[in-house]
């Protein structure tokens, strides 16, 4: 199905009012965990998850990707009234929006962050109808051997070309790769590191994992270095933006989008790079009276450029989860298990298969960016006041809701003893600087990527060259060392023409 | 250079990570049905990424270690023990209380316990807020969702038993 018949199907299904109502809550309770600090989007889909029991498939995505985008536009939120960035992509944001806000200037730096993640959001989605079917087309080329490599790539460049080091991010992945290998292995029967507890049979639960990781680990390292103190939460003033004030904003917006968006369909997806390259490339093209804002008064544009290529690499992360099933985000990764409990297996097949709930879906998206700068531009006193919440009760709140995520699986305490033991050792993760997305996406995709790699040595019967014989694995297998290697190399070379 | 041990702590976890890894695949039954690659293959190679990655940890903690070059951590708040105290307290005390008491109770006292910890004062008032909170929350998974999250003591009185 082309992009257009597929959006008009898809619209027609979104349009309808149940779907309109998942895609209202979803816009609203997305907002408001991305402003709360402490919970992010992968945490609270995750708790969610237990609704693919009762929702249709159709209306329990649409939540999700509400919760998603509105989680960028309420981080961006956070960033710039508390100076404490939620999430790893407003991370920038926080650097000029906090100053524009210490000088009686939030309002304007809320609405350009708001018009920016809606200019980026639009630009990222049509970036998903258009690009979607033709990354379709050739993945229905690939066979088992060349999804390996793709998993290979995926593991590489999340773990370690992002992140600080290659070898904790890889530490990371390792980790969570042994997670995913607790169970009943799919294809002989056999019980594997269950360590002969009979709970652990059946594996250890997505949802454990990450509300261990991003909600008890986060909240015992927050005890760690806890000082009691209030945290300032800045006015938000008028939101009214000046003639200058749009005009400063407006490229801007276009070329963060622009940046973004092909960062997030790259299997190194993330969110960190091209919101920082779009922070620097602003800094150089201001004009020399802006210049002198940048870091001093807070400039419009610092805010504007990475806001936009935050929510439109977020909109590019969804490409490769829709049409390869390959997630890139821990988010994503979320996304996908959900996929997998209703029975869908994603991938290049989902969308012929699934083609109704892949286009309403997209055509979700368009309205709930649309919900999501009405509900950002106007209501943003209510989000404000969201931020006054104090902390004691919001961190004691958030634990009762992971127990109740986690209880709720199978009403067993052998469940609560291994989310509280994974919430330790992610605090200690978060001690020493251990990067917690690669446990998650290495937990979902490495039982698929096993799967892929034995059906491949099924094919060539048990030959292991065919990962490098055949031309396109070999290509990408290639594209994940060079990633893996190439900066160490770049960088011993630059000592070596240096010394 | 001087080594950094609480590095050191965090290599050696690693290293013990893969030890178990490997102790693990090696008590997986050899498969009787026939596959090119059986059970066994996958944990092994995870084992040893894990004991590599912890040989290179090690290496780098025995040179001075990377906690020392983490942004973050200059100038971080020091370890609070009376926070982190009464927050495992917390979670301890919903383990042993939901089991016999149910859901309600368990989360009422690891709420008052997590605010406390957290610096909270009004410690009335939050088990207020935390038995409220937990019985909507009881409400709105059980009886909307249709997720059992533990009934016990509290949810028997105002519902009935659950069956």
């Amino acid at each position: 199905m082309d992009a257009l018949s597929g959006l008009a199907l898809g619209f027609g299904n979104a349009l309808t009012l149940a779907n309109l109502g998942w895609a209202l809550l979803g816009c609203f309770l997305g907002t408001a965990i991305g402003v709360l600090p402490g919970i992010g989007p992968a945490l609270t889909i995750a708790l969610l998850l237990p609704i693919t029991f009762s929702v249709s498939a159709t209306g329990a995505f649409i939540l999700f990707c509400g919760i998603f985008y509105g989680a960028m536009y309420g981080g961006s939120t956070t960033s710039i009234l508390l100076n404490t960035p939620g999430e790893s992509g407003s991370i920038i944001t926080s650097l000029e929006g906090a100053k524009m806000a210490r000088n009686g200037r939030a309002g304007p730096a809320l609405a350009t962050a708001a018009i920016g993640s809606f200019v980026a959001g639009m630009v990222g989605t049509i970036g998903i109808a258009f690009l979607g079917p033709i990354i379709v087309e050739l993945a229905l080329q690939l066979g088992p051997a060349e999804y390996f490599a793709l998993m290979v790539l995926c593991f590489v460049t999340v773990s370690a070309v992002l992140g600080g080091s290659a070898i904790r991010g890889l530490t990371s992945l390792f980790f969570g790769l042994l997670l995913g290998l607790v169970g009943i292995d799919l294809q002989t029967g056999q019980p594997r590191l269950t360590f002969g507890i009979p709970e652990l049979l059946d594996g250890v639960n997505v949802v454990l994992v990450a509300v261990a990781l991003f909600a008890v680990g986060e909240t015992l390292y927050l005890a760690w270095r806890y000082v009691e103190g209030k945290q300032e939460v800045r006015a938000v003033g008028s939101i009214m933006m000046s003639r200058s004030d749009l005009k400063r904003s407006f490229w801007p917006w276009i070329r963060g989008a622009g940046l973004g968006f092909p960062f997030g369909v790259m299997p190194a997806g993330g969110t960190e790079m091209p919101t920082m390259l779009s922070y620097y490339a602003e800094r150089k093209l201001a004009g020399p009276e802006a210049r002198k804002e940048f870091g001093t008064t807070g400039a419009i544009e610092g805010v504007a450029g990475p806001e936009a290529a935050n929510n439109a690499a977020a909109a590019g992360i969804l490409v490769p989860m829709l049409t390869l099933g390959l997630p890139t985000s821990a988010t994503a990764a979320i996304m996908l298990s959900a996929f997998q409990s209703y029975g869908i297996q994603p991938g290049p097949l989902l969308f012929t298969s699934q083609a109704e709930l892949v286009w309403t879906l997209i055509a979700s998206l368009f309205v709930a960016n649309v919900m999501l700068v009405v509900l950002n531009l106007p209501l943003v006193g209510l989000w404000a006041r969201i931020l006054k919440i104090p902390q004691p009760q919001l961190y004691a709140g958030i634990l009762v809701f992971a127990t109740i995520g986690t209880y709720g699986i199978s009403n067993s305490v052998v469940d609560l003893i291994l989310l509280y033991g994974i919430g330790v050792i992610a605090m200690f993760m978060r001690r020493f600087d251990f990067p917690v997305a690669p446990v998650v996406i290495g937990m979902i995709l490495g039982p698929m990527a096993e799967q892929a790699m034995r059906q491949a040595l099924t094919i060539s019967q048990g030959d292991w060259t065919t990962f490098v014989t055949r031309p396109v694995s070999a290509c990408i297998l290639a594209v994940a060392l060079l990633a893996l290697a190439g900066p160490r190399l770049y960088g011993a070379w630059l000592r070596r023409v240096a010394a | 250079m001087r080594r950094n041990l609480p590095d050191l702590g965090a290599a050696l976890f690693v290293l013990l990570l893969g030890l178990l890894t490997a102790w693990q695949a090696s008590v997986i039954p050899t498969s009787p049905i026939y596959a090119q690659v059986g059970p066994k293959a996958i944990p092994y190679l995870v084992a040893a990424g894990l004991l590599a990655l912890g040989v290179a940890l090690t290496v780098a903690a025995l040179r001075g270690g990377w906690s020392d070059d983490i942004e973050e951590l200059q100038g971080a708040a020091p370890l609070n023990l009376r926070a982190l105290g009464l927050l495992l307290a917390g979670l301890l005390a919903n383990l042993a209380l939901i089991g016999p008491f149910g859901f309600t109770v368990a989360a009422t006292a690891q709420f008052a316990l997590v605010a406390a910890a957290f610096g909270s004062r009004a410690h009335l008032r939050n088990l207020a807020i935390a038995f409220v909170v937990s019985l909507g929350a009881y409400v709105l998974f059980v009886k909307l969702l249709g997720v059992n999250i533990g009934a016990g003591v509290v949810e028997g009185l105002l519902f009935g038993s659950p069956d």
